[in-house]
């Protein structure tokens, strides 16, 4: 796997200087922020990078963030929510403004990844920003023409909280969105406001008899919520990869 | 609600250290011998440090503290660690 | 060299007579946590301070709650380098419980509920510094924060102020608990930023 090999030749623990490029708003508590990291390299749909902050008297922060972009090359977006009682979060999405350098270290993990050779179905469920890494596999899936099925539930408060809204809402072929709002639902929608549960993933999931891949990435409770679930209706547990956010 | 985070987490601070990607590294979990990778572990602390615990039993696999100048890790939990190459 | 993010400050920054160094202070009240939180009922509580092999003194809830209990107001800080200024708290202090107790040991452990420890020396515990927190703010003590029952050492680092807190035992030597096994200081004076090893 790159990561794995990457990551042997030293280079990824190394800071490396980005320069914001542009920032998009996604919600009112989210940015998209485009980033051209010299030396990146690359990453698979799926991983993250560290953000450090510095001080002007020395201090600094550092925090994880997933990338919303998959395949080669130096330029990388991040999708950042501002958790209200955050540190960097509000930085990167109140103070921060295109043309400022940011530090980053990755592309980091290997594990909770997709690439184009996997060709079984693949179901995806994010919870608020925990969408992201499901961006960037939705987007390396369509990049790469892959012929693998996808769906994707996602979870948010209501349709002004969604991230990549108007790319969700015009999926490609291979792709079924399904969307469930836990605060207020648009007028129209078949389903009450409410959160997730085990009839959402029976009846919009792919069934266990498939054995797909299931990718689960949010807020800690949101994660617990769905994986026990999905493991109830009979998915395999070591079928069921998750990626848990702190600060829900 | 103290809640955990994955093992994903663990990729950036330990890069620091290992030239291999922890998350996919596999364990043993010296308490109830269950076996997976720390990307499936539970991590408990503040960015400066982390508890890793075995998603099976709870027990402790590993603590991380990172003081400005070393980093203190503790392996005592695990029994073997396997990193794919 | 390090690129200084324009506009950040952090929370590095805070210049106040009440604050030790490298602190910042905090409206809410985190929670820094080592795992899983223990859920235990009062009924099944017990706290004891074990002086040797044969001698263990214990206390249920309710003979702890017919001891003297006393308003604590304090300041606390957290080696994650937050702190709280003027905390209330309601407990039983530590004085009370060790009046009946007979040791020449001049170190603790402290075991909470759930497997952690940390070390203290028992000069650190008695002359009105330590007690067994059961009250925070008028309410009973969240689990999350410890409840039912926590230790609080407040002129210590926070993590000294075990929560969950189900005994002590006395030792001749000073031993390393939890945290102090995997970095963090022997004693934790917060005024001398005895953060690490």
């Amino acid at each position: 796997m790159t990561g794995t090999s990457e990551a042997r030749d030293g280079r990824i623990g190394n800071w490396k200087v980005g320069v914001v490029t542009s920032i998009r708003r996604e919600s009112a508590s989210g940015r998209s922020i485009t980033i051209d990291v010299p030396g990146w390299g690359g990453n698979i749909a799926g991983q993250h990078t560290d953000v450090r902050l510095t001080a002007a008297n020395g201090y600094t922060a550092v925090r994880s963030y997933s990338v919303a972009s998959a395949g080669v090359g130096d330029r990388i977006e991040l999708a950042v929510d501002r958790l209200p009682t955050g540190e960097v979060s509000p930085y990167l999405v109140d103070t921060l403004r295109e043309g400022d350098e940011l530090e980053l270290r990755g592309p980091l993990g290997g594990w909770f990844v997709w690439t184009p050779q996997q060709t079984e179905s693949v179901q995806l469920i994010g919870g608020g920003s925990g969408i992201v890494p499901l961006m960037a596999m939705i987007r390396s899936h369509e990049a790469s023409g892959s012929d693998s099925p996808f769906r994707l539930l996602y979870s948010v408060r209501t349709p002004l909280d969604a991230f990549f809204r108007a790319e969700l809402e015009s999926p490609s072929a291979n792709l079924e969105v399904t969307w469930i709002f836990t605060r207020r639902a648009p007028s129209g929608c078949p389903r009450p406001a409410g959160r997730i549960t085990a009839a959402d993933l029976e009846a919009h999931g792919f069934p266990a008899a498939l054995s797909p891949t299931v990718f689960v990435c949010g807020p800690t409770g949101f994660v617990e919520t769905v994986a026990t679930a999905l493991v109830a209706l009979g998915h395999e547990p070591s079928r069921v990869k998750t990626e848990r956010f702190g600060g829900a | 609600m103290v809640e955990p985070i994955d093992g994903n987490a663990l990729a950036g601070p330990l890069s620091d250290l290992f030239t291999f990607d922890p998350t996919t590294a596999s364990a043993r979990c010296a308490g109830c011998g269950d076996v997976s990778v720390l990307a499936r572990a539970m991590v408990y602390g503040e960015p400066d440090t982390f508890v890793v615990r075995c998603a099976n039993c709870d027990d402790v696999l590993m603590t991380i503290v990172q003081a400005p100048d070393r980093f203190c890790i503790e392996l005592r939990g695990m029994t073997w660690l396997k990193i794919p190459r | 060299m390090a690129v200084i993010s324009r506009g950040f400050v952090g929370r590095g920054g805070e210049v106040n007579p009440d604050l030790p160094a490298g602190q910042y202070l905090t409206a809410d009240f985190p929670v820094l946590s080592a795992g899983p939180t223990p859920h235990i009922e009062t009924v099944d509580w017990q706290f004891s301070i074990r002086t040797d092999e044969e001698t263990l003194h214990t206390w249920s809830w309710d003979e702890l709650h017919a001891l003297p209990i006393e308003d604590i107001n304090t300041d606390i800080h957290c080696v994650t380098r937050w702190s709280k200024l003027g905390t209330s708290w309601r407990g039983v202090s530590l004085d009370t419980l060790f009046a009946t107790v007979k040791t020449t040991d001049k170190y603790v452990m402290a075991r909470s509920y759930g497997g952690y420890t940390t070390n203290v020396p028992l000069a650190d515990l008695l002359g009105g510094q330590a007690w067994i927190a059961l009250e925070f703010d008028g309410d009973k003590l969240d689990p999350e924060h410890g409840g039912p029952a926590r230790l609080l050492i407040p002129h210590l680092y926070f993590w000294k102020s075990a929560k969950w807190i189900h005994g002590l035992e006395m030792q001749s030597q000073d031993e390393p608990g939890f945290w102090e096994q995997n970095g963090y200081n022997m004693y934790g004076d917060p005024w001398l930023e005895q953060r690490y090893w």
